[in-house]
């Protein structure tokens, strides 16, 4: 450790000031005090501050995706072997699989994503921001497994450029980046992003089986009916097509445990957000309309990318609601439009991440109104006193 | 009649090193001084010049915007040195201890005291800067009349004095004469706020001519603010006064024996002494007397008053004027490698995401590290934990740094001042000065509205 230090400290004179690699000053900062927290002490303001940093509040998210990513890993391999009908492959040969297939995939995203986050904090003279940490984790967790690595590195530059930087970096931010960069593949290139092929591993090239299709089940109940999907179990734990890290209700609910016993997820938003798609989901089933609307409600729940929203996207910090009062509210209102979008929109059979991306461009007008309240109570007591 | 207020919200940080209830005797130093960033927003007019003798009570300098207000040598002597700091901004008058004169007040019963002599009593004898008001946290303006005065009769700031053992210790009665001259400046009443239970010292239970509340509920539930928030909030246009205890019984002392003496009792603690004991200080005397011999070896920070809002003082500093302990904690300038990612098993924290959240009851050594680096406010929804008012802080902090006035007044900058903020830093893993961005939007308002 002290070795490691010293060489540290014998290194940094060339990257500060009029060093010769002052340009890469941010690199070095990020490196270091990844390693090393810093030896800065308090000098205004309270002497003592919590051990808790940016560094720590990302890695307990990242350590939360964990679960996710590991099935997705086995579930790319067990999909695999259903689609192209190979009938030898053990668990750990189709979780092997499947890790070598999204390793591109997440080294791409943290290359490009960190890169750019790089020369942000250069530009501007700041620390490097840990909030990529998440970010860069959580888009290959929602992409389809065959997407191109090129469109996956535009969509992460899209996004942390367009989605993160212009509005002045993490926590500046209006929409959840990982989502940004989602949406930036979904309008831009459609067919790498919905069907039925996409899914699989291998299947858009073709040759799978015949008659074997790799469609989601939200893809399944709006084309061709409820009798087809695959049972309520098997969404559960997740052994269906979908997203890298989506489909396991069971893995995301250990993620989900994470965040919520150390408290750096928000109950409240996970909560309304679950509370208000099954309402709507009861109040469709009550009410019918079309043919969707009758899938029993708690099959919202467990279908599509619902669970890895609620979990990890509608609960960042920075996007969502940041009043309590406010949370309960934009949680409720993202669960209801999930629902809606994916009963009544004729285009796209998944309503999750549209659901979410509108309540981040709400969110401030909901916390606008409940600091308001706060505001004429307080006038209140003016007056009537 | 007297109410009990519980509070759910705020923190006691279990730092390690309490004060052993032992009270030793007011130690001899010759170095005293009176610093001028203890009075935020206080520009001064020097009365003095390097070399004038002065007596306890003799007045050293005065506010320059209202005269009436003058600060007042703790003890008698010579001013050694007048030190200013960059921009030659005034820093501290220096005093060499010579001699015991002092200047004497007069005694007189407050109560037979209309509120212009009181006032005047207070403001000649260099005591009236121990009131302060809110909105803002200053020093109180003469001539102004508040809607009521606040007392917090308990401290839960990390490793506090226990205000019980301190007033067992101090002199009833004039406790009862200084209550007794500050209800002769409010038409309103005198709130004096207790922990859940009650006092068990002699003078507090007896006391005439104020309201009791009772307060129950972890830090910040004995600062001033959070009590007057609770109590009846200070709306716009409302004025309202708030002193510490001690000073109560200081105001009662000028009045019972006519002169300016301030000695009190405080804490000497945290991990970096030996010897945690109470003693009794003078304001302005330097900390060398209590420290001598029983500094640990190694780098430590000496703090005049609490680790949350106390100044950084050297071990020969001067005690703060407002402050009610000393702490010395170790400095933590260090490294550590992966020092975020350890399991914190001995790291005392808010968040649960480190086990020492599995072992209640026990108590930490805390450093100075900032533990991280600055970045901008990301997480939500914790710093209301450990502020109990019905206030928004993040917005009002993000209104002071965009400089929003209006916005500021509705989001109650009136009630707050920067110690009430101090767990919201604490907690703050985007590691934001808080404390700085609420006294500089404060100051905004004072600007602003004169």
């Amino acid at each position: 450790m002290n070795f490691l230090l010293k060489q540290m400290k014998n290194i940094e004179p060339l990257f500060k000031k009029g060093g010769r690699f002052e340009k890469l000053h941010s690199v070095y900062d990020g490196f270091a005090t990844f390693l090393f927290v810093p030896d800065k002490v308090t000098s205004r303001g309270a002497h003592i501050r919590d051990y808790m940093d940016m560094k720590r509040t990302m890695i307990i998210v990242v350590l939360a995706l964990m679960p996710a990513l590991l099935f997705g890993c086995y579930n790319i391999g067990l999909q695999h072997t259903r689609a192209f009908g190979i009938n030898d492959w053990t668990l750990m040969h189709m979780f092997w699989f499947g890790f070598l297939k999204l390793l591109p995939m997440i080294i791409v995203s943290y290359l490009v994503g960190l890169g750019i986050e790089f020369v942000a904090a250069q530009i501007r003279g700041h620390e490097i921001n840990e909030g990529y940490l998440v970010t860069g984790m959580l888009i290959p967790l929602i992409m389809p497994i065959d997407v191109p690595l090129w469109m996956v590195a535009v969509s992460v530059a899209f996004a942390v450029i367009i989605g993160k930087e212009i509005f002045g970096g993490t926590g500046m931010n209006v929409l959840n980046p990982a989502l940004t960069a989602r949406a930036f593949l979904f309008f831009s290139y459609p067919g790498w992003m919905t069907g039925d092929a996409i899914w699989i591993e291998g299947l858009v090239k073709g040759g799978g089986l015949d008659g074997f299709s790799g469609a989601t089940p939200l893809a399944v109940a709006k084309l061709e009916g409820m009798a087809n999907m695959p049972s309520a179990m098997e969404m559960f734990i997740g052994t269906i097509p979908g997203s890298v890290g989506e489909t396991s209700v069971v893995a995301i609910l250990i993620g989900a445990f994470i965040l919520l016993v150390t408290g750096v997820g928000s109950w409240r938003i996970m909560l309304s957000m679950t509370l208000g798609a099954l309402g709507m989901g009861l109040l469709l089933n009550a009410t019918g309309g079309n043919e969707y609307t009758q899938i029993p409600a708690y099959y919202h729940l467990i279908m599509g990318g619902f669970a890895f929203g609620t979990v990890f996207m509608a609960t960042d910090p920075v996007t969502a609601a940041q009043t309590n009062t406010g949370k309960y509210i934009y949680g409720a209102l993202t669960g209801i439009l999930v629902v809606i979008i994916r009963v009544f929109n004729p285009a796209y059979p998944e309503g999750t991440m549209l659901a979410i991306l509108l309540m981040n461009v709400m969110a401030p007008l909901i916390d606008h109104y409940v600091v308001n309240a706060n505001i004429r109570r307080r006038l209140k007591r003016v007056t009537t006193a | 009649m007297s109410t009990l207020i519980k509070l759910r919200k705020g923190l006691n940080i279990k730092l390690a090193g309490k004060a052993e209830k032992i009270l030793l005797p007011e130690v001899e130093v010759t170095r005293f001084g009176v610093r001028f960033a203890d009075f935020p927003g206080l520009v001064a007019r020097l009365d003095v010049q390097e070399g004038d003798r002065v007596m306890a009570g003799s007045v050293l300098f005065h506010d320059k915007a209202c005269p009436e207000i003058k600060y007042v040598s703790p003890v008698s002597g010579v001013v050694r040195e007048i030190t200013r700091g960059e921009k030659r901004v005034l820093r501290e008058v220096v005093i060499d201890q010579q001699g015991t004169e002092k200047v004497d007040f007069g005694v007189a019963d407050p109560l037979s005291l209309s509120r212009e002599e009181v006032t005047d009593k207070l403001l000649k004898s260099g005591i009236w800067p121990v009131l302060r008001q809110r909105p803002y946290h200053v020093v109180a303006k003469p001539g102004a009349v508040p809607r009521d005065i606040f007392i917090s009769a308990f401290d839960t700031a990390p490793l506090a004095p226990d205000i019980d053992f301190v007033m067992s210790n101090t002199h009833g009665g004039h406790l009862q004469t200084g209550i007794n001259a500050l209800s002769r400046l409010t038409d309103g009443r005198i709130h004096i706020s207790q922990e859940a239970g009650g006092s068990r010292a002699a003078g507090m239970k007896s006391l005439q001519n104020v309201e009791v509340h009772y307060f129950k509920g972890p830090h910040p539930a004995g600062n001033v603010g959070v009590q007057i928030h609770h109590i009846a909030p200070v709306s716009k246009g409302e004025l309202v006064w708030t002193l510490d205890l001690q000073d109560v019984v200081a105001i009662g002392r000028l009045f019972n024996t006519g002169l300016h003496d301030r000695e009190r009792i405080i804490a000497l603690a945290g991990p970096g002494v030996n010897h945690r004991k109470y003693h009794r200080i003078r304001p302005g005397a330097s900390v060398s007397g209590i420290l001598k011999g029983n500094l640990m070896e190694g780098n430590y920070r000496v703090i005049s008053g609490n680790v949350l809002t106390g100044k950084t003082i050297s071990p020969e500093g001067s005690f703060g004027f407002y402050d009610n302990m000393v702490t010395v904690i170790p400095e933590g300038n260090y490294h550590e490698l992966f020092g975020w990612a350890t399991p914190g098993l001995k790291k005392f924290s808010y968040w649960r995401t480190f086990l020492s959240k599995l072992i209640p009851g026990r108590e930490y050594e805390m450093d100075t590290n900032l533990h991280g680096g600055n970045r901008a406010f990301v997480v939500t929804g914790h710093y209301e934990n450990v502020l109990p008012m019905d206030i928004y802080p993040i917005h009002l902090i993000k209104a002071i740094m965009a400089g929003d006035i209006e916005l500021m007044e509705n989001l109650g900058i009136y009630e707050v001042a920067e110690e009430d903020f101090a767990l919201c830093e604490y907690i703050d893993p985007s590691k934001t000065e808080i404390q700085e961005i609420i006294r500089s939007g404060i100051n905004l308002m004072i600007k602003e509205m004169n």
